[in-house]
């Protein structure tokens, strides 16, 4: 992977039609005149919309007898799954931390609910 | 279910989360509605926080700020539900002021565990990406280098 495939992934997919294009694609290939037909908009502009899609390497059109059809490459969504991981990894490092505090409470309530406060921590923007 | 398994849904700018605690319900519920608890296990140990307003009822609203390095991160939300199962509420970043998210968390009792599922619906499909990536804790260009470093190197 070079350095510049996410951000043009990213940058891709930061478009409503190309979103929504490469969800489409997800289930299964299609022409480009039916890719094309929800869209207002001409097909010169859905064209250039693949164009972006293509240079990210999130579709490709297999070489063929014509219409070819245009074809999702999954492989480029692995990155999202890249950072789905690592967005669960921190999430997972959350809850472990709720779990220290789960058990500390359950001694808490046995000596009588006297809470023990603790450093104050907090979060980033990534709390779901 | 030892771990949260986290999914991000191909239709709906969704994230949902589910992990099982070994607590009662109640107490897990307790632990995001008393701030000092919540303040607790919320964020990493760099950085820290402050609960400047605090009202985990139904109708009420939330504010804090996290701190690392000086910088300083606020959030903000209300409290548009909050039941013995479940917690409705808002959630927006005050550096995105416009982005909102709607979260839910159902607290299910399970044999002797409590189950907690989250959902947050964010406004746009590039918000819920932008929402994972802000996960790499650092600019999103810093971001890239970082996770090319991990990918290459296997720990991501």
């Amino acid at each position: 992977m070079t350095t510049d495939t996410l951000p043009r992934v990213f940058a891709a997919l930061a478009d409503p039609t190309r979103l929504d294009m490469v969800s489409r694609l997800a289930e299964g290939d299609v022409t480009v005149s039916r890719l094309a037909e929800p869209y207002r908009m001409s097909l010169q502009a859905v064209y250039k919309h693949l164009r972006v899609l293509e240079e990210a390497g999130l579709v490709s059109r297999p070489p063929g007898p014509q219409p070819r059809p245009v074809r999702l490459e999954v492989r480029a969504l692995d990155v999202l799954d890249t950072w789905i991981e690592h967005h669960r990894r921190r999430v997972e490092q959350r809850y472990r931390r709720l779990d220290a505090v789960l058990a500390e409470m359950e001694g808490d309530d046995r000596a009588g609910g006297d809470h023990r406060s603790g450093p104050e921590v907090a979060d980033h923007p990534d709390r779901p | 279910m030892p771990e949260a398994i986290i999914e991000a849904d191909p239709k709906l700018p969704i994230i949902r989360i589910a992990r099982d605690f070994a607590a009662t319900p109640e107490r897990l519920l307790r632990a995001h509605t008393d701030p000092e608890l919540f303040a607790r296990w919320v964020g990493p140990d760099a950085m820290s926080t402050r609960i400047e307003h605090w009202d985990a009822r139904t109708g009420g609203s939330w504010r804090y700020v996290s701190v690392r390095d000086e910088t300083e991160y606020r959030f903000y939300g209300c409290f548009h539900e909050v039941r013995p199962d479940r917690i409705v509420q808002t959630f927006t970043f005050e550096g995105d002021p416009d982005g909102v998210a709607l979260e839910t968390l159902w607290f299910e009792e399970l044999d002797g565990r409590t189950r907690l599922r989250t959902q947050s619906l964010v406004d746009s499909f590039e918000g819920r990406d932008a929402f994972l990536r802000s996960g790499m804790e650092v600019g999103v260009n810093e971001g890239y280098t970082k996770l090319e470093r991990m990918l290459a190197d296997g720990t991501a």
